[in-house]
């Protein structure tokens, strides 16, 4: 949808990723016996930017494509269409051996923390895969460096050998951050790492990884469902709808001045932290749930459930513009 | 720096708590070590009753029918506890004895081999998908739809020649190895078809995904990964196939296409008992009801595994 994708990061820093026109289509049920596989436009067309050491948030109701385009950008699904260049290289199209080289700088926290982690599985083991799988052996051994690992994400390096069971979700999510630390990646995607968890465990676990993204240097791609979990934590926000980028901007043009409908919907959700503002937005409830990616509304997808809805929004789709700070998709943006 | 490591509970452990406090498990495993153990010391008795399984006492057989064993419940005596077999004398007790030998080998065998191959093709159809799964769970349900029996009787011949073609001496030489192809190839199947279903579940988790995003090759998603996840069904499809194959090879014998005599075997047993049941019912009875306590032995300790397994699971 972008033909501009270097908005939104003016300044001369590196761009680490660069995802343009990501499209993934996934093979849905069959129409009829003998008739096609309907398809799942779960991601279509999405571009943006990542600088080296930012954090992105990226935001939209549940079924918009989010987990869809991490697991793209960590290349655990093969695009459609569309590049992802890391590091200077796309690797969108490698095969899997093509791929072995470049993991280890492109790592994934899950959303579930009982399904990420084997069960049959210690935490040494868990931990420790990374260096095995690579064949890195770190200096003083693979033992101490996972017990290093392990105090680093708050974890009692003498649990080495217990099971991922005898941990409480926020710590299973913390193991699940040290083995994604293991071999000191370049980018991390983090596809809702604390929805699973309890409200007050939540806040510990982004502080982790807010400190981890300051002394490692590390670039985040950090996933909600709501704009509330990553205000504290992201630099930039992207908000995702039905497979599309509706808006990025910096945290605090898109939670000032948000210019999406959606976004507006979304931010009116968002708990008010500044009184200031509380004024000066009024409450947007969204109706219905997000509608189908197989069948897509014509236009811009989100016309079904917007409130300034015209006729040209069912005709034409709205592309990505930059309007001021912001760049955003839509007909009548505020 | 670090102290004494902390050793945690892993699943299999729990699951062995477990069975340690069921009743059910700690009679039938009993049970099942018993028959074990009486297999396994079948040449002490030899010994101790200074006879062999295949010695003939025509002495102990009454010499006006000249086939009737003398005595009560077919000759039951100090010198041979479960009587003497109608016709020739031999040593009942002796050839329950290694009769259990013979039974258990094989059956335990073809387990062996039909896990080996279940487990393999499982692994290789769930996780591979497409036209290898195509081409495999077809095969398991062509095999599965047989008529297991009927189809061993017509295939062990044909197997008995080839190897014999191969210079294998004939008699059980030939007839055990093709006992346990026979039954292992109509065992893997049931076997497989449970890893497959287990696979395909555990191929998406997100601890696979995980993997994959270090790089892990396919070997090691299946064997580190998935294998170590499908070690409780795998051992609770063993352990209630093992009864299965008790029976299979029972009557595999039993009609003809199993073990030669005068080589014991409860299957062999019971039918050469078939002749003298009305005038020596103890001779049927013994290696029937030999039968009968191992299978539900088994029975009984396969279901304690899978209920300790998998505590959420109900009777
Ligand atoms: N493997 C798949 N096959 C078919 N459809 C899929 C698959 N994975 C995701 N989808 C569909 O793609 C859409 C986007 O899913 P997802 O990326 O998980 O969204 P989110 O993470 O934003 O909740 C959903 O409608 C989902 O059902
Ligand atoms: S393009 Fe139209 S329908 Fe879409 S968000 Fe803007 S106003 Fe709403
Ligand atoms: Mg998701």
């Amino acid at each position: 949808m972008s033909q501009n994708s270097k908005v939104g990061n003016d300044s001369g820093e590196e761009i680490i990723l660069s995802v343009s026109g990501l499209t993934k289509h996934f093979p849905g049920a069959k129409t009829s016996f003998f008739g096609k596989h309907e398809i799942v436009q779960a991601v279509d067309g999405v571009s943006f930017d990542v600088a080296a050491g930012e954090s992105l948030g990226l935001v939209g109701e549940s079924g918009c494509g989010k987990s869809t385009t991490g697991r793209l950008i960590t290349r655990l699904l093969e695009p459609t269409a569309g590049t992802v260049v890391f590091d200077g290289q796309d690797i969108s199209k490698l095969n899997n051996s093509e791929l072995r080289p470049i993991r280890s700088d492109l790592q994934m926290i899950f959303q579930d923390p009982y399904a990420s982690l084997n069960p049959r599985h210690t935490v040494g083991t868990i931990v420790s895969t990374p260096f095995k799988i690579n064949k890195v052996v770190p200096e003083g051994g693979v033992k101490k460096r996972v017990q290093e690992i392990l105090e680093i994400v708050g974890l009692n390096p003498e649990h080495y050998n217990r099971y991922p069971h005898e941990f409480s979700g926020g710590q299973r999510q913390r193991i699940g951050i040290a083995r994604a630390l293991a071999l000191r990646p370049k980018l991390i995607v983090a596809d809702e790492p604390v929805s699973a968890l309890d409200v007050s465990i939540q806040a510990q676990i982004i502080n982790l990884m807010k400190d981890l993204q300051k002394d490692f240097g590390l670039t985040f791609i950090f996933i909600a469902h709501d704009l509330a979990v990553v205000r504290h934590f992201a630099q930039r926000v992207a908000v995702m709808y039905l497979g599309n980028i509706v808006e990025i901007a910096d945290r605090d043009t898109l939670y000032s001045s948000p210019k999406h409908p959606y976004t507006k919907a979304l931010l009116s959700a968002v708990p008010e932290a500044d009184p200031d503002a509380v004024g000066a937005r009024e409450r947007i409830r969204l109706t219905g749930d997000v509608p189908n990616p197989i069948n897509p509304p014509s236009g811009c997808r989100f016309r079904t459930r917007c409130w300034k809805a015209q006729d040209i929004c069912a005709s034409s789709a709205p592309a990505l513009l930059q309007i001021g700070q912001t760049q955003v998709a839509c007909h009548f943006p505020e | 720096m670090i102290g004494a490591p902390i050793q945690g509970r892993s699943p299999a452990r729990m699951a062995w708590d477990r069975i340690k406090k069921d009743r059910t498990a700690k009679i039938s495993a009993i049970t099942v070590a018993f028959i074990f153990l009486l297999a396994l010391a079948s040449p002490i008795f030899t010994w101790i009753l200074h006879t062999t399984p295949d010695q003939f006492h025509p002495e102990t057989l009454d010499p006006s029918f000249g086939t009737n064993p003398v005595g009560k419940l077919g000759g039951i005596s100090a010198q041979h506890w479960f009587g003497v077999e109608p016709r020739t004398g031999r040593d009942v007790f002796l050839r329950f004895a290694y009769g259990a030998r013979t039974s258990l080998s094989i059956a335990l065998s073809a387990t062996a081999l039909a896990t080996l191959i279940g487990v393999l093709v499982g692994l290789v159809s769930g996780f591979f998908g497409k036209t290898v799964d195509l081409v495999l769970t077809r095969t398991m349900e062509i095999i599965l739809a047989f008529p297991s029996i009927l189809f061993a009787l017509a295939v062990t011949p044909v197997l008995e020649n080839l190897l014999e073609s191969w210079g294998v001496p004939t008699g059980n030489a030939t007839r055990i190895p093709v006992m346990i192809v026979v039954l292992s190839m109509f065992g893997w199947p049931y076997i497989a078809r449970i890893v497959r279903g287990q696979v395909i579940s555990l191929r998406e988790k997100e601890f696979v995904e995980a993997a994959r995003s270090i790089g892990a090759s396919r070997t090691h998603l299946v064997f580190k990964e998935i294998l170590p996840n499908l070690w409780a069904p795998i051992l609770v499809t063993v352990a209630l196939n093992i009864p299965t194959m008790i029976t299979s090879e029972a009557a595999l014998t039993f009609l003809g296409a199993g073990v030669i005599d005068p080589t014991s075997d409860w299957g062999a047993m019971l039918l050469a008992s078939v002749p003298f049941y009305s005038v020596d019912p103890m001779y049927t009875f013994i290696p029937g009801f030999g039968l009968f306590i191992l299978v539900l032995a088994f029975n009984l300790l396969g279901d304690s595994v899978r209920d300790a397994l998998d505590p959420r699971s109900s009777r």
